[in-house]
């Protein structure tokens, strides 16, 4: 039963629904997928009991006519969700053996809707990272390799794990987090669809907070009606999270296929950065002319504080951090050192729990949020927020979308920059100004390079518009017809 | 702006992370390095822009003060790395 790994979550429920197959079938064959995959190192907790049992219930809800949107669907989930009584260390050394006892509100709500959980997925540690090196529990291998490589290339970061999995079909479908790329980077490393929805459209509520004003969770694919599926189940209000958005959700999947013709695309002139590989410009140039072939009005937009978003992000972002990252004291969970005394206990925890990506970002945070430093560097840093927020209100006047490479160069190899903090950073140069004004992105995947690695190109939207950009990345999926796989190496 | 040794000690001090005398050197670089290259923030002009703190744009909402959760000691000790008798076992706060 094989193929039955190779379906769209959304023929796989319809498959489910005409009882082609049933959950536990459908679940047991990625179960095997994912036991002949351990190369990828996608998955870092397989919960194969758990997996098979939810199938059985599922199969059960069904025959008695209680199906949910999502009955029967085996999903992965990102190691940054808190799963009641499933280890969730967010790929951290300090969080290792540590049993939630209790279930984030979007995975509840996957649940909720009958979904099946595979297992946990490999990620940055703390999501800190941009190609899934700096987990304590080793980097994933991207499925792709470059046409006549066996170089072990990354998948991106730092939903790696998300991202290869869905690529290697180890999983229909799964979730994923965004604080400045983490969801559309990896999408476009391993060609698979993801969605940044608005900032406050899935409840934080649950997932182990990086930097709170800008995390939000999203879904990964293999197609964007997959993804509209799946955001649909996870959004939704929730009280226990202060930012989370009162707002009807739509059902984001009757946005796919529908017609674009009218509307007003921007092209923001400064993505056009120095050193982009041609590649990708060609292929921008080649999402402008299908859009315009789908009836879409194309105008050039100037968002002119872009090449500041990054450098904003490198300081809102630790600084949130650092103070999220608190609560790692060695007391209450995770990891303990004893040391000496109180501080010494302190001290050694953190030192040997955090890898070094996260004691940098832990110690630029503490750093520019410190007496006599706030003013010239946080307060700073959050008026650049406003004037790259007011950029793309301004844009709003003349465009309903935006379209942009979704990354300045396709996958790398593991280990090419991980000596290198800033080169890493400025992977996240097109997407991180999305999570800064809190703006919905999609990565949708639109070709390959001469390699043979996939590129993806990136759809912004107006707040709590994720409707718009359904419709425009379903117009870019059809007309780049992207049917490329990774040749099965592993 | 050269972030140095000693800064860098008073830092991880503040942050509550050990990090050895001889690596206060290579760190004090690679945080130098970032600041840099964050330093150009310098060029936005940003008078009479007020600071953004979040992108929703909602007054925080209010619940009634009441119990809605609790009575789980023992979900809540499950993860200590020491606990006794319904308490976190912890080193001596006060001397």
């Amino acid at each position: 039963m094989s193929d039955l790994t190779g379906l769209t979550l959304k023929a796989a429920l319809d498959g489910l629904a005409d009882k082609s197959f049933s959950s536990e079938e459908i679940t047991k064959a990625h179960l095997n997928a994912i036991e002949a995959a351990s190369a990828l190192n996608a998955f870092v907790v397989n919960t194969p009991d758990k997996a098979v049992e939810m199938a059985q219930a599922s199969d059960a809800r069904r025959a008695k006519g209680e199906a949910g949107p999502l009955d029967g669907a085996p999903l992965g989930i990102k190691d940054l969700f808190c799963t009641e009584g499933v280890e969730s260390t967010a790929g951290s050394m300090i969080l290792r053996g540590f049993k939630p006892g209790y279930e984030s509100t979007v995975t509840s709500n996957l649940w909720r809707d009958g979904a099946v959980m595979l297992g946990k997925l490999n990620m940055d540690e703390f999501a800190m990272g941009s190609s899934n090196e700096t987990s304590a529990w080793g980097p994933v291998v991207n499925p792709w390799r470059a046409r006549g490589g066996n170089a072990d290339l990354t998948p991106g970061g730092s939903s790696g794990g998300s991202a290869a999995a869905v690529a290697a079909e180890l999983c229909l479908g799964a979730t994923a987090t965004d604080t400045g790329g983490s969801i559309r980077q990896p999408a476009a490393f391993t060609g698979t669809v993801g969605i940044k929805p608005t900032y406050g459209r899935c409840s934080r509520w649950g997932i182990v907070a990086f930097a709170s004003s800008l995390d939000q969770a999203g879904p990964m694919a293999r197609t964007v009606e997959d993804t509209a599926i799946l955001l649909r189940s996870m959004s939704g209000h929730d009280p226990k999270d202060s930012t989370s958005i009162n707002a009807e959700v739509p059902d984001f999947a009757s946005f796919c296929g529908r017609s674009v013709k009218g509307l007003r695309v921007g092209i923001p002139k400064e993505y056009r950065v120095e050193g982009m590989p041609s590649e990708i410009d060609a292929l921008w140039e080649q999402g402008i002319a299908w859009l315009k072939e789908a009836g879409c009005e194309i105008v050039e937009v100037s968002l002119p504080h872009t090449k500041y978003a990054l450098p904003a992000y490198y300081i809102v972002a630790p600084a949130e951090a650092s103070s999220n990252l608190a609560r790692y004291d060695g007391m209450r969970y995770g990891l303990r050192v004893e040391g000496a005394n109180l501080t010494d206990t302190y001290e050694k925890t953190r030192a040997e729990g955090f890898g070094p990506e996260v004691k940098r970002r832990i110690l630029i945070g503490t750093y520019v949020l410190s007496a006599g430093y706030y003013d010239a560097y946080y307060l700073k840093a959050l008026k650049v927020r406003r004037r790259i927020a007011d950029d793309f209100d301004q844009a709003w006047q003349t465009c309903d979308a935006l379209l942009t490479p979704t990354a300045p160069s396709a996958a790398f190899s593991l280990g090419e920059k991980s000596d290198d903090p800033v080169a890493m950073y400025l992977n996240d140069i097109f997407t991180v100004t999305v999570n800064l004004a809190g703006l919905p992105g999609m990565s949708v995947p639109a070709g390959v390079d001469a390699q043979g690695l996939p590129l993806g190109l990136q759809l912004i939207g107006r707040n709590l518009d994720e409707g718009t950009l359904f419709s425009l990345g379903s117009a870019i999926e059809k007309a780049a017809d992207f049917r490329a796989k990774p040749a099965k190496w592993w | 702006m050269a972030i140095d040794a000693a800064t860098v000690r008073k830092v991880a001090r503040l942050a509550r992370i050990a990090e050895p005398e001889e690596k206060l050197e290579s760190l004090a670089k690679e945080l130098s390095g970032i600041m840099d290259w964050i330093e150009q923030l310098a060029e936005v002009d940003t008078d009479g822009v007020e600071p953004m703190t979040t992108s929703v744009a909602m007054t925080l909402p209010m619940r009634d003060d009441v119990v809605t959760d609790g009575g789980d000691a023992a979900k809540v000790l499950a993860n200590a790395p020491k606990s006794a008798k319904g308490f976190f076992i912890v080193p001596k706060v006060v001397e």
